[in-house]
């Protein structure tokens, strides 16, 4: 019980709990209302004497990160209110604020362990802890929302401007929170905080059927899959009688007999809400209708935010929780990662140049494929060196072996993806100001209009197909590849080789429009005949009319070219020393 | 031959590897004034003679300084570490083997930008020839192609696209041959990839081409892309069996570290690589179409050196790295390689027949094939002598093939076709009559394609066969000399369709009304007097390219042991 209330007390400071008020009531429940209500109230007035064997030291600096975004999401939501309408875009100067500081607190942090919210009985088990994990998953989660709120920046006049600030900064604190949790609670808190806003965001084009309909249709597949986790969770806690994923890790050894078939599906349950996340592959579907619906800046938060929620959550739970149960769970993500890249890539295959929001679509799938090479890691770390010599035991070398290594090459792809991905976006919120359609065929002669947005993005994709002179992509697939063959995962490497060959079609056909000559005409042309009649049942309220005769003359957003300039300067300094994310790749994150 | 002190070595081989990317870089921007030209065309197609000049300067300088008495040794060696996450480390260095290629691949960059600067500037300054009517190839005409498809938006963008395109792919040719690093080979195997796309989907001619260029330029991408994941497979299986990606230190080794199923492994997977690259035979369909629709200077490239990176790879890594592998492989690499010798003369003559439609360019890219196959015959020897003759017949084929390449584009640009029937019509085409000396160009390099004695394409194909005769212990003989045979008669079937081509081509009937042929240009003899000297020397002096290959091919053969 004691586990339970502190745990309680622990989400209460934490910052999730100034969002995620479902999710929080939905497992306080299980706490002894007066423990969780003394730990909460202590926190809250910042007394730490009173109720000495009840009350901890909190480490604010460590926490900092979470709770300055979520401080910053209460202060714009409740400044919407007083804030002029012509006086609004200070809201988003104030989010980007805070995402600023909260990175820099991330400075600090660096080199040491720091951990809080631990048992009072046992300092080993905590529940938030700041180590090189943490760190590098918060850097990418808290970078990934402020290039999302500088390419949003312009797109935001057209929405709610309190609102989209508040979410999305409260989807971030929930996202940043996310990696640094070490129990199952407050795991799935994060997940939740992390999930909840986006739903909102993906649905906040007030009046678009589309925007809505994507909005329910991930909301719906999203929650089943938390209701799946929670059932996985329960089993879990059911057969180790703890919710720390150390300790856990521990006693998922010595269940006794009855037990290991709960324990097995408690497993399995738990990472399909983190595999959902991810979007892999059977859990995919939702992709490309919510990324097209969403506003362009959510769709490239979520391809890389939302995917590192999914990616640090299932290494969370299956290479420090679960890593006794890796012959479970190695396969199965092997064949998950397997079938994801596949899927995504024939999806990102099959999208016409002319379709509607086909450029979109494009990068929907292909982040889909991308989150099949980004399993592979966690895949291979369930197994030792060489083909198949004893999951248990390599794994038994613990979250601090060599999983532990394995799985800092997904991290550092990971970098390298959200860096070129939220680029490849940035240009594309560019091309969307004029282009409203965003079909891939209005990226030809791009290179003619705007030089730098087009080598960019050409740079940007063969980043992410992974060829010169995208060097850091190249690196970051091979460190991907090493893993899978140093874990003998031969035929999941020659998979990969397979996709990555197919991936370079779409992205170079793409390259290739951007420095074709321009079509004849300027405006929406008669070049291309079929721009309107191709099969997009749902009308939307174009603002194309508007937009086309000044399509020439519009000036440049300030905010994405910014974005569009970090990223490609960030993707030529990768390039240029791959060393900066890849020194992940091979040492212990935990 | 000079003495140059091993750091300014280093420099100049940090340059020649570097310097072109920089160049690439600096083609795109805008022109400082006081080097605008006449024109931004003229302007950064000048820049990229600069540029490649300076390349082939530094090379030659390199060399030579390059310490001829001992050729095995690696000499210029740069060793910093890169990514050390990774282990690779940029190992710069050259020997006897790689110094001939990094050499001919510096020299016929040099050449194709100078050929592209002066054909532009020929253009310009006789703006109506009847050569404007056709797309045909060559930076110059990308206002022609560019109509063709859709309007351009102006011309500079083309060209300087263009040069940056040229220059990367010089770095990257050049960085094949310079790096000692497993991995550092694979991104330099790669850099190419990009560029020779664009030059073909952008710069090339669809004719004579099923799917046209753009079709072609995808073949040519996604097929040697799949190959050189496959390569990458098995050089990570090498290096983490290993522990090192070091060439150098993976040569030494010889293969000691490695088992024999790692090695059957790596070299199955770096073999698929490399022979989609090279290519041979079954895989090798990417290849005729590509050098089909690739522009004059895509062509030269692709053949003179790009086909010489996945044999390069063979010698350099292959066989000193997994020698137990390539044991294994070596009677199947050899038969593929003797059937690719017979299919590609095969091809040729079928093209070369009457009526058959053949197209010159696609007929030189299926000799290629036969040629290769030689190449790949004398590595699968893995005898000295077969090595050695490899190596030679590499750079006898990059310097023969790159001048059939620059005739025939020079043929095709005054025909305005390249297709055999149409240009020999019902006697032929007649070329010695109405231009002598492209015609007894073309003579030439079809009869050193053909392997005359005296010329360079003899002794690489005579050695090949010689090293199979007595190939490396533990290989089978009677095997290896049933190829030997083949091969010998494939040299027969090479002659017969090469002299039908000279046939078809320069000799025949003169039309008395023909329109007035110009002869070869000023500039062509600037492009193509280098290559025709050189496959003379080499010759009639092979030892001073056997001289730098052979104690290196020794070492490399015996691995850690002389």
């Amino acid at each position: 019980m004691t586990v339970v209330a502190e745990s309680a007390a622990q989400s209460a400071a934490s910052a999730a709990h100034a969002v995620g008020h479902g999710a929080q009531a939905a497992y306080s429940v299980h706490a002894a209302p007066g423990s969780a209500y003394d730990a909460y109230a202590t926190v809250a007035s910042g007394t730490a004497d009173t109720a000495a064997g009840l009350v901890q030291s909190i480490d604010w600096l460590a926490v900092a990160p979470p709770t300055l975004t979520a401080v910053t999401a209460l202060v714009v939501l409740v400044a919407d209110l007083f804030v002029p309408d012509r006086r609004k875009p200070l809201l988003g100067g104030a989010a980007i604020a805070g995402l600023l500081a909260a990175l820099i607190t991330l400075v600090p942090l660096r080199g040491d362990d720091r951990s809080t919210f631990c048992l009072t009985t046992d300092a080993g088990a905590c529940s938030y802890t700041a180590d090189r994990f943490t760190l590098v998953i918060q850097l990418l989660v808290l970078g990934g929302a402020l290039l999302t709120a500088l390419i949003s920046l312009h797109e935001s006049r057209k929405l709610p401007a309190g609102e989209y600030w508040f979410l999305l900064l409260a989807s971030a604190a929930g996202a940043a929170l996310l990696p640094a949790s070490r129990d199952l609670a407050t795991l799935v808190v994060a997940l939740e905080v992390a999930s909840l806003p986006a739903f909102a965001l993906v649905g906040l084009r007030r009046g678009d059927r589309r925007s809505s309909e994507a909005a329910l249709k991930f909301f719906l597949s999203s929650v089943t899959a938390t209701a799946v986790t929670l059932l996985g969770v329960s089993f879990v806690y059911a057969t180790t009688g703890t919710l720390h994923l150390g300790r856990i890790a521990g006693r998922l050894g010595e269940v006794p007999g009855p037990l290991t078939t709960l324990a097995a599906v408690g497993v399995a349950l738990t990472l399909i809400g983190f595999a959902f996340k991810m979007a892999a592959a059977p859990f995919h579907f939702w992709v490309p209708d919510t990324y097209v619906g969403a506003p362009l800046p959510i769709a490239a938060y979520l391809s890389v935010v939302s995917k590192a929620v999914g990616f640090s959550g299932l290494i969370l739970v299956a290479v420090v929780a679960f890593p006794s149960y890796g012959d479970v769970w190695g396969p199965v993500l092997a064949v998950l990662a397997a079938l994801t890249m596949t899927v995504g890539n024939a999806g990102a295959l099959r999208q016409s140049a002319t379709r509607a929001w086909s450029a979109v679509r494009l990068l929907a799938w292909s982040s889909v494929a991308q989150a099949g090479y980004l399993l592979v890691p966690i895949a291979a770390a369930a197994y030792g060196t060489g083909a198949g010599t004893g999951a248990r035991e390599a794994a038994g070398a613990g979250a601090g072996g060599l999983g532990g290594e394995r799985i800092g090459s997904t991290v550092a792809y990971a970098l390298m993806y959200a860096v070129v991905n939220l680029g490849a976006f940035a240009v594309a919120a560019l091309v969307a100001r004029t282009k409203p359609l965003n079909r891939l065929s209005d990226y030809r002669g791009l290179y003619a209009r705007r030089p730098l947005a087009a080598l960019a993005l050409g740079f940007f994709l063969l980043c992410l197909a992974g060829l010169p002179p995208g060097i850091v992509g190249l690196f970051a697939k091979v460190t991907v590849f090493s893993t899978a063959v140093d874990a003998g995962l031969g035929w999941l490497a020659v998979v990969m080789a397979v996709n990555v060959v197919i991936a370079l079609y779409y992205y170079l056909r793409w390259t290739a429009v951007l420095f074709q000559p321009a079509e004849e005409g300027a405006a929406p042309s008669p070049a291309t005949p079929v721009p309107t009649t191709t099969p997009t049942p749902t009308t939307t309220p174009a603002p194309a009319p508007a937009a086309a005769p000044a399509s020439i003359t519009t000036p440049t957003p300030i905010p994405v070219m910014i974005a569009i300039a970090l990223t490609a300067v960030a993707g030529l300094a990768l390039s240029g020393a791959p060393q900066l994310v890849l020194r992940f790749a091979n040492t212990s994150l935990f | 031959m000079i003495d140059i002190s091993e750091s300014v070595m280093q420099l100049l081989l940090a340059l020649i590897v570097v310097g072109p990317l920089v160049g690439a870089v600096a083609a795109l921007l805008p022109a400082p004034p006081g080097l605008r030209g006449t024109g931004p065309d003229q302007a950064v197609l000048r820049h990229g003679v600069t540029v490649t000049g300076a390349v082939l300067a530094a090379a030659i300088v390199l060399a030579l300084g390059f310490d001829r008495d001992h050729p095995s040794r690696i000499q210029a060696t740069t060793d910093i570490s890169w990514i050390p996450a990774l282990d690779v480390r940029i190992h710069l260095g050259i020997d006897g083997i790689s110094l001939p290629l990094l050499v001919l691949t510096a020299l016929l960059t040099f050449l194709c930008a100078l050929y592209a600067y002066f054909k532009q500037r020929d253009r310009r300054r006789h703006a109506p020839t009847p050569n404007d009517a056709t797309p045909a190839d060559g930076p110059a005409t990308t206002a022609d192609s560019a109509t063709t498809d859709a309007p351009a938006p102006a011309d500079g963008p083309s060209s300087k696209a263009f040069v940056a395109l040229l220059l990367l792919l010089e770095s990257g040719m050049l960085a094949t041959f310079a790096v000692l690093d497993l991995l550092l080979f694979f991104l330099a195997f790669e850099m190419v990839l990009i560029p020779m796309y664009f030059l073909i989907a952008r710069w090339g001619g669809s004719e004579g081409v099923p799917g046209g260029r753009q079709a072609a330029a995808w073949k040519f991408i996604l097929y040697t892309l799949l190959g050189s994941v496959v390569m990458l497979l098995g050089l990570l299986l090498i290096g983490l069996e290993a522990g090192t990606f070091d060439m150098v230190a993976l040569a030494t080794d010889n293969g000691r570290g490695l088992t024999t199923s790692v090695q059957v492994i790596a070299v199955l997977a770096i073999g698929l690589g490399l022979a989609v690259k090279t290519p041979m035979w079954p895989l090798h369909s990417w290849l005729p179409d590509a050098h089909t629709a690739a522009p004059t200077i895509g062509s030269v490239l692709l053949a003179g050196v790009l086909l010489k990176m996945g044999t390069y790879g063979f010698v350099r890594i292959v066989l000193p790295i997994a020698p137990d592998g390539m044991r294994t492989f070596a009677p199947y690499l050899a038969a593929l390689a003797v059937s690719g010798i017979i299919y590609g003369s095969l091809a040729c003559l079928a093209l070369a027949k009457e009526g058959a439609g053949g197209d010159l360019k696609r007929l030189i890219a299926y000799s290629s094939v036969g040629h290769m196959g030689f190449v790949l015959l004398g590595i699968a020897t893995m005898t000295p002598t077969g090595v050695n003759g490899a190596l030679f017949a590499n750079i006898a084929h990059g310097l023969i093939t790159g001048l059939l390449f620059f005739v025939v584009g020079g043929v095709k640009d005054r025909y305005g076709t390249a297709d055999l029937d149409t240009l020999a019509g019902a006697t032929g085409a007649a070329l010695y009559g109405r231009a002598p000396r492209l015609g007894g160009l073309l003579a030439f390099a079809a009869v050193a394609s053909l392997g005359l004695p005296g010329l360079a394409g003899f002794w690489g194909e005579m050695l090949a066969m010689f090293g199979a005769f007595r190939p490396a212990a533990g290989l089978s003989r009677p095997a290896f000399l049933t190829f030997m045979v083949i091969a010998a008669f494939g040299t027969l079937l090479t002659a017969a369709y090469l002299l039908i081509v000279v046939r078809r081509v320069c000799m025949g009937a003169q039309a008395r009304e023909a329109p007035h042929l110009p002869d070869v240009r000023n500039y062509e003899f600037a492009a193509w007097t280098p290559l025709a000297a050189l496959t003379v020397l080499a010759g009639l002096w092979p030892a001073a390219l056997l001289g730098l290959t052979d104690p290196a091919v020794q070492k490399l053969l015996a691995g850690g042991k002389s």
